[in-house]
């Protein structure tokens, strides 16, 4: 198991006038999880506070059922600062993300865990404001180095709206493989890939009648799985999904929740949730963030089972939120 | 309602209240409210009676003096009433010029709309742009006629009208009017464009990014795809504006009685030439106007009232139609 690198200063760009403020603020209390922590079989069960006990059997929560796979390294984040104007929302964050495991980012409103997602694929440098000190590496290679549009094909991202463009199913599955806007390469030629990618996200068979339909009719957990094939089909490396069941019914949640775990060998996944059950069941890493920093990063059962901080035990434990 | 198992018996059923008549409330409404809301009523009761009082009336004057025959008759030159044939060539000129306008007004006023909403740097500029179609929007259409007269009088526009002995243009064409007439269409166009962007969530544009498309690509295939309702009810509206039209027309398409083709060539020399619409038409021989043909008037203004309430109809469809929407 790899160890995180420690903070190293030289990578941060004392330039950038808001971070560099952050920079001499005193470094956040990080507890690092120690990656062979016992491993605790199951979470211990969140504290019921006063509510009288259930007579029906509260459902166990469980994991995915998934199958071993060997994690690699394909990105990490060594000392990442993002700020918004004068406003710090990431602070000195460093990560690892792994193909062969989910990774799930929690942690309470504004504690910065969907910037730090949106800078995986540099969709934070849309916002004008935005500043960032640190270094993303994909694969050892510092992401600013990379052609964004490159990057992003490799990094691809799902959101918490299902958001299909205003056209076929085909197309919008489609839409990523074909070059700027044109309708070249053929149908005919893309049609395997479009189908590869439905079947992967688990909707070929709902909709393999009515690839000429319009997207935008599709049920919002079919929307959503569209989505996934659309990201898909350009064969990304990590997934970034930014509570991509927030707004989804149960069902269609269980079904996403499937295909993130049954993706996870062939890509990284990093996931922001608010939903801590979720985060359970699908995650094998989890990080913690509070008001900017990431307090917490183990093994998923070691967070939510036995946290090392007090701040990541009170929010498992849904003390605050 | 409880979900707690362990409440022993069900409390007695509460007796369900009477219930509320809410209306009961304007009984205490103070005596301005009343009035406030009685003029309310009475204003948009009387709108509906001027609008149902012009077309009625128009319907009754339009059938009694149009015949069909007018519609596909020349109009001549004649003081006589049945003599001075049909208004062809005013329908035929409407129809040129709306769509002349549109097509001049539709890819400028998109492209203004998409700029303004998609990149509007530097902001300075942005601001200009904004206040320019704000002030192209509240210019009399006169005008704006005088305005095209006087710039495409210039020698450097000759070649959109007809050039006289002696170099003088003539600056009066389908060319020129359609011309200023975009300009009338233009903010419609750019307002109902830059509403349909503007209502696309953002995170639509960055799936679209986060698929390493770049910005012209999400221009094209998203944003503009999924703005084609705003689209079509912009330009619709600018059309009833064109058509609607006179001043353009009486001074800047030359008001001849008949299209008069600058040339030879088919469709340019058309459009080099001069001609006249429906509008100049009406205000040519209404009595109220220039003229003395008030039954040809009023035959001429009841079919371009029909042009303009099939127009609001297809603004009317067009923004009914059921589209499927993100959410924010």
């Amino acid at each position: 198991m790899e160890s995180l690198s420690p903070l190293d200063g030289e990578s941060f760009d004392p330039m950038r006038e808001p971070l560099a403020v952050a920079a001499q603020l005193p470094p956040p209390v990080r507890r690092i999880a120690v990656e062979e922590a016992p491993t605790i079989a199951q979470p211990t069960p969140r504290a019921n506070g006063n509510l009288p006990p259930s007579t029906s059997p509260r459902p166990k929560l469980k994991r995915m059922p998934r199958t071993d796979t060997v994690p690699v390294e394909r990105m990490r984040t060594e000392a990442l600062s993002i700020a918004y104007g004068e406003k710090l929302a990431v602070n000195q964050v460093s990560l690892i993300v792994r193909q062969g495991e989910v990774l799930a980012l929690i942690g309470p409103s504004g504690c910065g865990k969907t910037t730090l997602l949106r800078s995986l694929n540099r969709l934070v440098d849309l916002t004008a404001s935005a500043r960032r000190g640190g270094r993303i590496l994909l694969d050892g290679e510092d992401v600013d180095l990379f052609d964004v549009t490159h990057l992003r094909r490799r990094v691809g991202m799902l959101f918490q709206q299902p958001n299909p463009f205003p056209m076929s199913i085909f197309d919008n599955v489609a839409y990523g493989l074909r070059e700027r806007g044109s309708k070249k390469p053929s149908r005919r030629e893309l049609e395997p890939a479009v189908v590869e990618a439905l079947h992967r996200a688990g909707l070929f068979e709902e909709v393999k009648d009515n690839l000429d339909h319009p997207a935008l009719a599709l049920s919002g957990g079919q929307q959503q799985r569209l989505c996934i094939a659309r990201s898909l089909a350009v064969r990304p490396e990590v997934l970034l999904l930014d509570e991509p069941c927030s707004a989804l019914d149960p069902i269609s949640t269980q079904v996403i929740e499937e295909t993130i775990v049954s993706l996870r060998a062939e890509i990284a996944i990093v996931i922001v949730t608010h939903n801590l059950q979720q985060a359970q069941r699908v995650a094998d890493h989890a990080a913690f963030m509070y008001l900017g920093d990431l307090i917490e990063y183990g093994e998923a059962e070691q967070v939510f089972g036995s946290p090392m901080a007090e701040r990541t035990r009170e929010y498992v434990s849904g003390g605050f939120g | 309602m409880s979900t707690h198992s362990h409440v022993p018996a069900p409390a007695p059923p509460v007796p369900p209240a009477p219930p509320r008549d809410i209306s009961r409330g304007e009984d205490s409404w103070s005596l301005g409210d009343k009035i406030g809301v009685g003029m309310a009523w009475a204003a948009g009761i009387l709108l509906c009676l001027v609008a149902g009082a012009i077309v009625l009336y128009m319907l009754v004057r339009g059938i009694q003096y149009l015949k069909f025959s007018e519609l596909v008759s020349h109009p001549l030159p004649s003081l006589d009433q049945s003599n001075s044939g049909g208004f062809l060539d005013p329908i035929e000129g409407t129809i040129i010029l709306t769509i002349l306008g549109t097509a001049i007004a539709a890819p400028i006023g998109i492209g203004i709309a998409v700029w303004l909403s998609e990149y509007a740097r530097p902001s300075w500029l942005a601001r200009a742009v904004e206040s320019g179609v704000e002030i192209v929007a509240g210019t009399p259409s006169i005008v704006l006629a005088i305005f095209g007269l006087l710039v495409f009088q210039q020698s450097f526009f000759g070649f959109l009208s007809f050039t006289a002995e002696g170099n003088a243009v003539f600056g009066r064409s389908f060319f020129t009017a359609g011309a200023m007439m975009s300009l009338i269409a233009l903010p419609l166009i750019v307002g109902a464009t830059r509403e349909a962007l503007h209502s696309i969530p953002s995170h639509v544009r960055e799936a679209s990014y986060a698929l390493g498309k770049d910005r012209a690509s999400t221009i094209r295939r998203v944003l503009l795809p999924a703005s084609r309702r705003g689209i079509g009810t912009g330009i619709t509206l600018g059309m009833g504006r064109i058509v609607g039209d006179t001043a353009i027309v009486v001074i800047l398409l030359g008001a001849s009685l008949q299209l008069q083709a600058e040339n030879d060539v088919p469709v340019l020399g058309t459009l080099k030439g001069t001609g006249s619409t429906l509008t100049s038409y009406v205000y040519n021989n209404s009595p109220a106007g220039e003229g003395g043909a008030p039954q040809k008037a009023y035959a001429a203004a009841f079919v371009l009232l029909i042009i303009v309430i099939f127009l609001n109809f297809a603004i009317d469809l067009i923004a009914r139609r059921k589209e499927p929407a993100w959410n924010r």
